[in-house]
């Protein structure tokens, strides 16, 4: 059975599971991703989302569960049959062809016979017409890079699927290439799975994105939505930083539950809040945080009786490190916009914010969850 | 005296590799240069250029029958080998079956195993089944000591060839097939190539399980030990010469051709 080029629509993953022995890579996961949508997996090393990828890819069979593709049941069939392409990791392209016969493969593999104006068509899109003669070892990362999404796009899949597509490239191409994707995606108009331990990758280029780990889905959300309101400590630490208070709730004002923490009360929206009872983990991001002299007046809420540990001044932003009265280190960005003059180490200062920008978690969750990602394994291939 | 030994210490090197070469390269040098010998039958003192001996390669009796059943030999042992041999690679290499490591164990018994006895052992086991030696014979021996050649080289190739190219092959609508064929097949074949040489030069020139499997069959290896007791005629070495010569051409179009392909 050849590829059948017109099954499309949303791609839905039911109750996936993957096991390896004892080891469950995926676990009952459950995922629609909408035509046209530019989606991303998120986690760390080894939380599954490869793993995941290779299933809709259909280089791997799931355990238990059911992928569809729009009414059409993929589960079982195999990869030359499903209407997906993936740009690999590190990109494998065949070293054997050149790059016009590269991104010709797929068009050949279904019959398609003129493969001429289409290929030029692609080499165009990435801006490498001039590349159609080399051997994929003539050209540099990025260029390769470019050649693997191009012999991927020239398919125009239902799918395509982008296993951390831009790992292997410095930092400076990666974030250009993160712009040129976006773009690419909105011209094409396909829909794009897109697999990356980088959140600020995950975050410049998708639409929404679900967080994994441990082979499930922390939470699925747009980018602000995840980076704003995050349901979970993993979701927290792992997009971007947070301070998370240990607090407890001591009343109710309204739309809002009065949280004492440490002795000081201060104001949290409750449709903001992800706990299951009193207990509570309250969140604010660093750059929420504004920091003043103790004489300064201040509105929203309020922290008292921090002092300033350490400054780092990084151009944009100066970060300090507030000790609070109950021993905990606090993380505060500010903007070096308003003229005024860095706090200096020592000083005793308070901490405010807008009442609006609290989040809260459950209580009996580790508050360093998502934190304790190493560096190397970063570096290193997923899974 | 002291300029002479800079001189010597900054030209040690150079100086152990001319007389490493010259170490490795005057018996090849001798077979040339006495190919050239007007010796007559027997080829062990000079006595005078001539061309005479390549002019008449077959002029010595036996010779070419011994080359032609060498090549035909070394054609057929390489043909089967290299098929066999490149398809239990494939099977060691990327697939997972009970006995596996005991399968890669018993590929490497045959080039542990002494030559000698090897032969005596495949000849005792001819004459048990009622075959008698010859041509067949030292064809079969031949493919089963060349297997294990082709096996571990093909092998290697294999290991290197990055798993992920046939997924995307696969992934690019591919089928199992084409995907063996456009993909895999072309990037495993110089390893394939590399194994068929190898097997034929074992085959050519393997004496020891030949002299014991090929009954009156002669080859060529045989030909020049029977001839050395009476004097080896020229024409051994035209043919040993010209072997020699084909192999030099071909290594050096590779390198030609490989260096083209890097430039491009």
């Amino acid at each position: 059975m050849a590829v059948n080029s017109s099954i499309k629509g949303d791609l839905r993953l039911t109750n996936i599971t993957k096991s390896y022995g004892d080891f469950t890579a995926v676990n009952d996961l459950s995922l629609t991703i909408p035509e046209g949508s530019f989606f991303a997996l998120l986690g760390p090393s080894g939380c599954g989302k490869t793993t995941t990828l290779r299933m809709v890819a259909g280089l791997e069979e799931p355990t238990q569960g059911t992928i569809s593709l729009g009414n059409t049941d993929i589960t079982y069939t195999k990869p030359y049959q499903r209407p997906i392409n993936t740009v690999f990791q590190n990109y494998a392209l065949f070293p054997h062809l050149t790059i016009f016969e590269n991104i010709a493969f797929g068009l050949r593999r279904r019959g398609i016979k003129d493969v001429k104006e289409q290929v030029e068509k692609a080499l165009d899109l990435v801006e490498l017409s001039h590349l159609a003669n080399r051997k994929p070892t003539q050209l540099s990362g990025g260029q390769q890079q470019r050649i693997a999404l191009a012999r991927a796009i020239v398919n125009r899949p239902a799918l395509l699927l982008l296993d951390e597509p831009l790992g292997a490239l410095d930092l400076k191409l990666r974030r250009q290439m993160q712009i040129e994707l976006k773009w690419i995606q909105k011209e094409v108009g396909l829909t794009f799975v897109h697999v990356t331990h980088d959140q600020e990758e995950a975050m410049t280029m998708a639409d929404t994105i679900a967080v994994m780990n441990e082979g499930e889905i922390e939470q699925l959300g747009s980018p602000a939505d995840l980076y704003d309101n995050p349901k979970t400590a993993f979701v927290a630490n792992f997009l971007g930083q947070s301070n998370l208070i240990k607090g407890t709730i001591s009343g109710n004002d309204g739309d809002n539950h009065i949280v004492d923490l440490f002795g000081q009360k201060i104001s949290l929206a409750k449709n903001r809040s992800h706990a299951v009872d009193n207990s509570i983990f309250a969140g604010i991001r660093p750059e929420k945080f504004r920091i003043s002299r103790l004489a300064t007046p201040t509105s929203g809420n309020i922290l008292t009786g921090g002092k300033i540990e350490d400054v780092s001044y990084i151009g944009v932003s100066t970060q300090y490190q507030v000790l609070m009265p109950w021993g905990q280190e606090l993380m505060v960005f500010e903007q070096n916009d308003d003229g005024v003059a860095p706090f200096s180490v020592g000083e005793d200062v308070n901490i405010s914010w807008e009442a609006g920008f609290t989040f809260a978690l459950r209580g009996d969750e580790d508050a360093e969850a998502g934190m304790e990602v190493e560096p190397e394994e970063i570096l290193s291939d997923d899974e | 005296m002291r300029s002479l030994s800079r001189w010597f210490q900054r030209n040690l090197i150079r100086i152990y590799a001319v007389v490493a070469f010259t170490y490795l390269l005057i018996p090849i040098a001798y077979t040339v240069a006495f190919s050239f010998n007007d010796g007559g039958k027997s080829n062990l003192i000079w006595k005078g250029f001539t061309l005479e001996n390549w002019m008449n390669p077959c002029g010595a009796p036996e010779v070419c029958t011994a080359l032609s059943n060498s090549i035909k030999i070394g054609f057929l042992a390489t043909l089967f080998a290299t098929i066999l041999g490149t398809m239990i690679a494939f099977a060691i290499g990327r697939h997972k079956f009970r006995g596996r490591s005991t399968t890669n164990l018993m590929i490497f018994l045959p080039m542990a195993t002494p030559e000698i006895v090897l032969g005596a052992s495949l000849l005792s086991l001819f004459l048990t089944l009622k075959v008698n030696p010859g041509f067949w014979p030292t064809v079969l021996a031949h493919v089963m000591f060349c297997i294990s050649f082709v096996v571990v080289t093909v092998k290697a190739r294999i290991a290197s060839l990055d798993p992920r190219l046939e997924q995307a092959a696969m992934d690019l609508y591919a089928n199992e097939f084409e995907t063996f064929r456009r993909v895999t097949l072309p990037l495993v074949a110089p390893g394939i190539a590399g194994a068929a040489l190898l097997a034929f030069s074992l085959s050519f020139d393997d004496f020891i399980i030949t002299n014991f499997n090929s009954g009156t069959m002669t080859t060529f290896p045989k030909f020049v030990y029977v001839s050395a007791a009476r004097g080896i005629p020229p024409q051994a070495n035209v043919i040993g010469s010209a072997m020699f010569i084909i192999a030099l051409v071909i290594v050096i179009l590779g390198q030609i051709v490989g260096r083209k392909r890097a430039v491009k």
